[in-house]
C-alpha cells in the first residue's frame, strides 16, 4: 500500500512527463508544416491535439495523486489505528564496505502524518492547478513537475536512512528549482531558480558532513540502528576539524544547517521570497505546506539524536525564534501579496523549529499540520485574487474587490483566521501548544523563544489583516480595465481551497487530544523519542492561565492596529514610513541579507574565478610551465641553430672541444 | 567459454576493422560510408564481445581473471601477460561503451579523411583496451603511450583553429611525464627482476627508492589525471578537438591517471604513498575549489565542461588516498560515471556546435523552446554531472566524501566545497544556453535532436541512472580486489606510522 502512495506520483510524473515532451516535438512539426504551406487544417489539428494532451495529462497526474491520497489515507489509519508501524524495504542501494543503505520504506506514526499531509495538500494543488494553469502553453510539463516533486517528497517523508532522506531533500530541491524558473523566458525566475537549489546546497553541505559524522559515530547510517544506538553515545566525543566536540551535539548541528536551508531559516532564508516567481500553485504546495517544512520533519525524526545535546536544542530553539521575529517584521512592510505571505511561512516555520528546539516535537508536527492547511489556502486564495485581477501581485493596485470575489473572500477570510491564531480555528491551537510549550521549558532560551513568539504573533496578526484590508478593502487602486475584468474563480479552484477551509477551520480541534493532548504517547508510539528529562509538553498543559490567554490576546491586538492603520486612519502607514525612514527602508529590504550575501560570496566568487583563469592558469602555470619551455626552447634552438653556421672550421673547432671534454672525462674517471 | 582468449579478442578486434577499412577502394564518397559502416560495425561487435567480461566475472574473486600468458621476449623476462579484476574489468567496458558511441556521434560532423577518422578511433580503441588489461610493465607501456598517437592525430587533423598548439601541448605534457614513468618502470624492472605486475604489486621495494618511484609515477599519472597544477593543457584539448576527441579524452584517458594510482602507486609503493598522501590531498583540494571558481568564469561551454572534469577528477584522487574501501570504491565510480557523464556533456556540446559551429555560451540562450528533448537530456546529465542523488555521480562523489571523512574531515569539508560550486557553475551554464526568450535569429531555426542523436545519447542516459539508482552492479564487481588493496595498504599505514623516515 505505501508503495503505492510513493510510486503512483512517480509513474504520473513519467507518463505525463513523456506526454509534454510528445506534445512538444508534435508542436514542432506543425510549425514546419505550417512553414511548407499545409496551413491551416495543421495548425488547427495541432491545436486540438494540445487541448486533448492537456486534458489527458490534467487527468492522469490528478488520478495518481488522488489515488495516492486515498491510499496514504488507510496507510494512516492501518498505522495509528491498527497500530502496524513497518518498514518496506525494496533493494539494495548503496553497499561499500561498512556503508550500508537500502531503498526502503518507513512508516510510522510521524510519517504516516506526513504522508497525509503531503498527499492532501498536493492532490488539492493539483486539481487546483486544472483551473489556474487553464492558459499556460506547457500544462503537462507543469503536471509532470507537480507530480515529480511528490514523489520526492514522499521518499523524503518515507526514508528509513539518512541517505534515502537525502535522496528526497535534493529531489524536492530539484523539482522546487524546476517550478520556480517554470516560466522560464522570464530572467527573474530564472535567477531565483538558481538562488534556491544553490542555497540549498549550502545547506546540504553541511547535511552530508553531519551524516558523515553519523556514520563514523555509529557505523551505519539507518534510523532504527542509530536511534538505538543513541543513548549509548550521550557522552561519546568525535575528533573532526581539528578540534574535539560532543559527538552528538556537532553532528545534530551539521545536520541542522540541512534543516536550515530546505526550512528558510534566518541566514539560509533568501532564497524563498524569490521562490515566489514560480507560478502560485507551486508556492502553496512547495513554499508553503511541504518542501519547506522538510526541515522540521528531519529535527522531529531525529529527535532520538537531538534529545542527547541540550546545547543543539537551544540553537534550534534560538534559530527558530529569531527566524519568527525577523520574518514577521519584514513581512509587516512587503507589498507584493505573495511575499507577505512568504515572509509569514519563514515566521511560521521558526514557530515549529522553537517547538521542537524545546523538545514538544509533536507540537511542532501538530503546527506543521495546521499550518499546511491554512498556508496552503492563504496562497491559493492569493493565486485566486492574482488570477481575477489579471496577473497582478501587487496590492497597492488591488482593493475594494471583496463583492467580486465573495467566495475567495470568505476562505481567505479563514485561512487570516486560523494564521492569526483566533479560536477556534486550527492555528489557535497549534500556536498555543507551541507557545505555552516554550514557556514550560523552564529555560532561558524557552523564554526568550515565548517572547519573541508571542512579539511574533502580534506582527502575523497585524500583517494577516494588513493583507486582507489591502487586497479586498477599501478604494479599488487597479486600473479601469483591470477592475471591469475581476471575476471570482472557477469551481475547480475553489473546491480545492473548500477542502482546505474545512482542514484550516477543523485541524487543529480535531488533532489536539491526539497530536499534543491526552492520547499522545498511543498516537505517536516510537516515532518521537522524548528524555524523560525534557517533560516540556507535559509541564505545557499546567502553565499560567495568563500564557494561555496571551497569545489571543496579541492577536486581536493586532488585528485591531491593522484595522487601524488601513482602514480607519489609512493616512498614518505613510507618515510612519517617512518618520522612521531608517527603519523602513531596512525592512522593505528585508535587512539588507541579499545586498550583503551579493558582495561577500556571489560577486568575489566570480572575480576570483576569472582572476584565478587569467593569471592563475594564463599568466603562472602556462607562463612559466609550457609556454615558458616552449619560449626557452625556441631560443636555445635558435643560438644552437647560429652553431650551423656552414663553415668547416666551425664544426672542427666544435669538435676539438667535444674530444677535448671526453678525454678530460675519460682520464678524471680512469684518473680515480 | 573461459578458454576463449576474451581480452585478446576485445583488444584486437578493432584492428581487424582497421584492415577492413585500408582494404577498401573506389569513389571517395563510397570509402566514407564504408569506412563509417565498418567502423562501427567493429565497435560494436568488440562492445558485444566485451559483455562476456561482465558476464563471466566471478565478483568474488580478488585476483586477475580471464588471464592469458604467452612469452613475449624470454630473454628478458618478457611476457605477453593479460587479465582484469575487478578494479581495470569496468574500464575495459567503458572504453567499448564510448567507443561505438563515438563513431556514431561523429557519423556527419566529420566530412573529411573519414577513412583515416575511423581508424584513428579504431586503433585507438586497442589502446584503450591494451591499457586496462596488460599485465606485463612493457606491454602496458607500449600501450599506454601509444594511445597518444591516435590522439594527437585526432586533435591536430581534425581539431579547431588553435589545434595545432593544442595538439602539442597535449603531447608535451603528457610526453614529459610519460619519461620518467619510463625510468620508474625500468628501475621496478631492474630491481625487482620481473615486469610482471602482479607479482610487482605483492614485490616490497625498499622505502628509500619507494619514494623516487613514486614521484616519477606520480608525474605521469598527475598529468593525464589531470591533477593542478598540470591540468592546463586539457582545456586547450578539449577545446580544439573534435567532439568524438573530446569524448575519449575526458571519458576514458583522464582515467589513466586514477587507474595508475590504484594499480601502481597504491599496491606497488604502497609506503611512499601514505607518505605522499598530505600532497595529493592538497593538490585535489585545491584542485576541487579552483577550477570550481575558474569554471565559473569560463565563456566557452567546452573550456567550462573542461574545467568542470579537473574538478571531478580531484575526487578521484582524494577517494583513492582515503585507503578505504569507501573512498577507493567510491573514487572507482566517480570514474566510470565521469567517463559517461563528461562524455555524454561534450556530446550535449557537439549536438548544438554542429548546428551553429559555436561554442560560446553567449551565441546560445532559450534553446528549449526549439530543442525541449535535447534540454530535457542535458538537464539529466547536468544534474549528474552536480551529483544528485539517484543519478550517478551522487554515488561516487558521496562515497569519496565518505571515505575522505574518516581518513581526514578536513579535507571532506573542503572537497565538499566542490558540491555547492559544482551546482553553481552547471546550473549557470544550463540556464545560459537553454532558458531565456529565445531572441537570435540564428537560433530561430535550429532543429532538436535526430534519431541518430538519440541514439546516441540512450545508452548513456540508461548508464547514469543504472548506475545511480543500483550501484550494487558496479560495486560488487569492485569488492574483493578493493579490499585486497586496502589489506595492503592498512599493513603499510602501520608501518609508516613507525619509520622515522616518515616524511609528515
Amino acid at each position: 500500500m505505501v508503495v503505492g502512495v510513493v510510486f503512483l506520483p512517480l509513474l504520473g510524473a513519467f507518463v505525463v512527463g513523456m506526454l509534454a515532451l510528445l506534445q512538444r516535438g508534435n508542436g514542432e512539426a506543425a510549425g514546419h508544416g505550417h512553414g511548407h504551406g499545409h496551413g491551416h487544417e495543421g495548425g488547427h489539428g495541432h491545436g486540438h491535439e494540445k487541448s486533448r494532451t492537456d486534458s489527458l495529462a490534467q487527468v492522469l497526474s490528478c488520478g495518481a495523486l488522488l489515488l495516492s491520497m486515498l491510499l496514504a489515507i488507510l496507510v494512516f489509519f492501518d498505522v495509528v489505528g491498527g497500530g502496524n508501524a513497518h518498514t518496506v524495504e525494496l533493494m539494495t542501494w548503496i553497499d561499500s564496505g561498512l556503508f550500508e543503505v537500502s531503498w526502503a520504506l518507513k512508516v510510522d506514526t510521524l510519517s504516516a502524518v506526513m504522508m497525509v499531509v503531503v498527499t492532501v495538500v498536493s492532490a488539492m494543488v493539483h486539481v487546483y492547478s486544472v483551473g489556474y494553469m487553464h492558459h499556460d502553453t506547457s500544462i503537462p510539463r507543469f503536471m509532470a513537475y507537480l507530480n515529480l516533486f511528490t514523489f520526492f517528497m514522499l521518499m523524503l517523508v518515507t526514508a528509513d536512512n539518512l541517505v534515502q532522506m537525502f535522496f528526497g531533500w535534493e529531489g524536492v530541491g530539484l523539482a522546487s528549482y524546476l517550478l520556480i524558473g517554470f516560466w522560464y523566458d522570464r530572467p527573474s525566475a530564472n535567477a531565483a531558480a538558481i538562488k534556491a537549489f544553490l542555497v540549498n546546497r549550502v545547506g546540504d553541505f553541511g547535511f552530508t558532513l553531519g551524516l558523515f559524522g553519523t556514520f563514523v559515530l555509529f557505523d551505519s547510517v539507518q534510523f532504527d540502528t542509530i536511534f538505538a544506538a543513541a543513548p549509548a553515545h550521550a557522552d561519546a566525543r568525535i575528533h573532526l576539524f581539528s578540534a574535539d566536540f560532543h559527538a552528538l551535539t556537532i553532528i545534530s548541528l551539521l545536520l541542522f544547517v540541512g534543516a536550515m536551508g530546505k526550512s528558510a531559516q534566518l541566514g539560509l532564508h533568501t532564497w524563498l521570497p524569490d521562490a515566489m516567481e514560480g507560478p502560485t500553485p507551486v508556492s502553496a504546495l512547495i513554499h508553503a505546506a511541504t518542501m519547506v517544512t522538510a526541515g522540521v520533519f528531519m529535527v522531529a525524526r531525529l529527535s532520538p539524536l537531538f534529545e542527547q545535546s541540550d546545547t543543539a536544542l537551544a540553537v534550534v530553539t534560538l534559530i527558530g525564534a529569531s527566524t519568527a521575529v525577523f520574518a514577521a517584521t519584514v513581512g509587516c512592510v512587503q507589498n507584493d501579496i505573495k511575499r507577505v505571505i512568504a515572509y509569514s511561512t519563514c515566521s511560521q516555520l521558526g514557530y515549529m523549529f522553537f517547538a521542537c528546539g524545546v523538545s514538544a516535537y509533536s507540537a511542532g508536527i501538530f503546527h506543521l499540520m495546521t499550518h499546511a492547511f491554512f498556508k496552503a489556502l492563504l496562497f491559493l486564495g492569493a493565486g485566486s485574487v492574482i488570477h481575477a485581477m489579471s496577473d497582478e501581485q501587487d496590492m497597492r493596485k488591488m482593493g475594494g474587490i471583496w463583492r467580486m470575489v465573495p467566495v475567495t473572500y470568505v476562505l481567505m477570510w479563514i485561512g487570516s483566521l486560523a494564521l492569526a491564531g483566533i479560536w477556534p480555528f486550527a492555528g489557535y491551537f497549534s500556536k498555543d501548544i507551541v507557545l505555552e510549550s516554550a514557556f514550560a521549558a523552564g529555560t532561558g532560551v524557552g523564554q526568550i523563544a515565548f517572547w519573541a513568539g508571542l512579539g511574533a504573533a502580534f506582527l502575523t496578526a497585524f500583517y494577516s489583516w494588513r493583507l486582507l484590508l489591502m487586497t479586498f478593502h477599501g478604494t479599488p487602486r487597479g486600473d479601469e480595465v483591470v477592475m471591469a475584468r475581476v471575476h471570482e474563480s472557477p469551481v475547480v479552484m475553489l473546491a480545492p481551497m473548500a477542502v482546505l477551509a474545512v482542514g484550516a477551520v477543523a485541524a487543529g480541534y480535531v488533532g489536539y487530544e491526539s497530536f499534543v493532548g491526552h492520547d499522545l504517547a498511543h498516537f505517536w508510539g516510537s516515532a518521537i523519542q522524548v528524555l524523560p528529562a525534557h517533560p516540556t509538553l507535559e509541564n505545557a498543559h499546567h502553565v499560567p492561565g495568563w500564557v494561555k490567554l496571551a497569545p489571543l490576546v496579541v492577536g486581536i491586538s493586532g488585528i485591531a492596529l491593522a484595522y487601524v492603520l488601513y482602514s480607519a486612519a489609512p493616512q498614518i502607514p505613510a507618515l510612519l514610513a517617512a518618520r522612521f525612514r531608517g527603519l523602513y527602508q531596512f525592512l522593505l529590504n528585508k535587512w539588507y541579507f541579499d545586498e550583503l550575501y551579493d558582495a561577500v560570496f556571489v560577486r568575489p566568487a566570480f572575480r576570483l574565478g576569472r582572476s584565478l583563469w587569467k593569471g592563475g592558469d594564463g599568466a603562472v602555470i602556462d607562463g612559466v610551465g609550457p609556454d615558458g619551455i616552449a619560449a626557452a626552447t625556441v631560443r636555445i634552438a635558435r643560438d644552437a641553430g647560429r652553431l650551423q653556421s656552414g663553415y668547416i672550421f666551425h664544426y672542427a673547432f666544435a669538435m676539438l672541444i667535444g674530444i677535448v671534454v671526453l678525454v678530460s672525462w675519460y682520464l678524471f674517471i680512469g684518473g680515480r | 567459454m573461459r578458454d576463449l582468449p576474451i581480452l585478446t579478442l576485445v583488444t584486437f578486434l578493432p584492428l581487424v576493422g582497421v584492415a577492413f577499412i585500408l582494404s577498401v577502394r573506389g569513389d571517395p564518397l563510397m570509402v566514407a560510408r564504408n569506412a563509417r559502416n565498418v567502423a562501427l560495425l567493429a565497435s560494436v561487435t568488440t562492445f558485444l564481445v566485451s559483455l562476456g567480461l561482465w558476464f563471466g566475472f566471478d565478483p568474488a574473486g580478488a585476483d586477475f581473471q580471464f588471464v592469458e600468458k604467452a612469452a613475449w621476449m624470454p630473454a628478458l623476462g618478457l611476457s605477453y601477460h593479460m587479465g582484469v579484476d575487478g578494479i581495470s574489468v569496468l574500464f575495459v567496458l567503458l572504453s567499448t561503451v564510448l567507443i561505438p558511441v563515438c563513431i556514431l556521434a561523429s557519423w556527419e560532423s566529420i566530412t573529411v579523411r573519414v577513412k583515416e577518422y575511423m581508424i584513428a578511433f579504431l586503433v585507438m580503441e586497442t589502446m584503450l583496451v591494451g591499457t586496462f588489461c596488460a599485465l606485463d610493465l612493457f606491454l602496458f607501456y607500449v600501450f599506454f603511450e601509444g594511445v597518444l598517437i591516435p590522439m594527437f592525430l585526432i586533435i591536430g587533423v581534425w581539431g579547431g583553429p588553435r589545434r595545432v598548439y593544442s595538439a602539442f601541448k597535449f603531447f608535451l605534457f603528457t610526453l614529459a611525464g610519460s619519461v620518467l614513468m619510463l625510468l620508474a618502470l625500468l628501475m621496478m624492472y631492474l630491481e625487482a627482476g620481473t615486469a610482471d605486475i602482479p607479482t610487482l604489486m605483492t614485490h616490497d621495494f625498499r622505502p628509500e627508492l619507494q619514494v623516487w618511484l613514486w614521484l616519477a609515477l606520480f608525474a605521469a599519472f598527475a598529468v593525464k589525471l589531470p591533477m593542478w597544477p598540470v591540468h592546463t593543457w586539457l582545456p586547450d584539448a578539449h577545446v580544439e578537438a573534435p567532439t568524438a576527441g573530446s569524448v575519449i579524452l575526458a571519458g576514458v584517458l583522464l582515467k589513466y591517471g586514477g587507474y595508475g594510482f590504484l594499480r601502481f602507486s597504491l599496491p606497488m609503493l604502497p609506503d611512499a604513498s601514505v607518505m605522499f598522501t598530505p600532497l595529493v590531498y592538497s593538490m585535489s583540494v585545491i584542485a576541487v575549489i579552483y577550477t570550481s571558481l575558474v569554471a565559473l568564469a569560463q565563456e566557452d561551454m567546452k573550456k567550462l565542461i573542461a574545467y568542470s572534469s579537473v574538478a571531478h577528477m580531484a575526487y578521484v584522487t582524494v577517494g583513492a588516498f582515503s585507503m578505504n574501501v569507501h573512498g577507493i570504491e567510491g573514487s572507482l565510480l566517480q570514474m566510470l560515471s565521469h567517463g559517461v557523464v563528461s562524455a555524454a556533456l561534450f556530446l550535449i556540446v557537439g549536438v548544438v556546435y554542429d548546428r551553429i559551429h559555436s561554442r560560446d555560451i553567449a551565441t546560445y540562450g532559450g534553446l528549449v523552446h526549439r530543442m525541449p528533448l535535447y534540454a530535457a537530456v542535458f538537464m539529466l546529465f547536468m544534474l549528474a554531472s552536480v551529483g544528485l542523488p539517484g543519478t550517478s555521480g551522487f554515488i561516487g562523489e558521496f562515497l569519496v566524501l565518505v571515505g575522505a571523512f574518516q581518513a581526514n574531515s578536513w579535507v571532506a569539508l573542503l572537497t565538499a566545497i566542490g558540491m555547492i560550486l559544482g551546482a553553481a557553475y552547471m546550473l549557470y551554464l544550463y540556464r545560459r544556453v537553454i532558458f531565456g526568450m529565445l531572441t537570435k535569429d540564428a537560433l530561430k531555426k535550429i532543429t532538436d535532436l535526430t534519431p541518430r542523436e538519440i541514439a546516441v545519447f540512450a545508452p548513456l542516459v540508461v548508464l547514469v541512472v543504472w548506475m545511480g539508482v543500483y550501484p550494487d552492479s558496479f560495486l560488487s564487481i569492485m569488492h574483493a580486489s578493493v579490499e585486497q588493496l586496502v589489506d595492503r595498504l592498512a599493513a603499510a599505514q602501520a608501518d609508516v606510522a613507525l619509520s622515522p623516515l616518515a616524511l609528515r
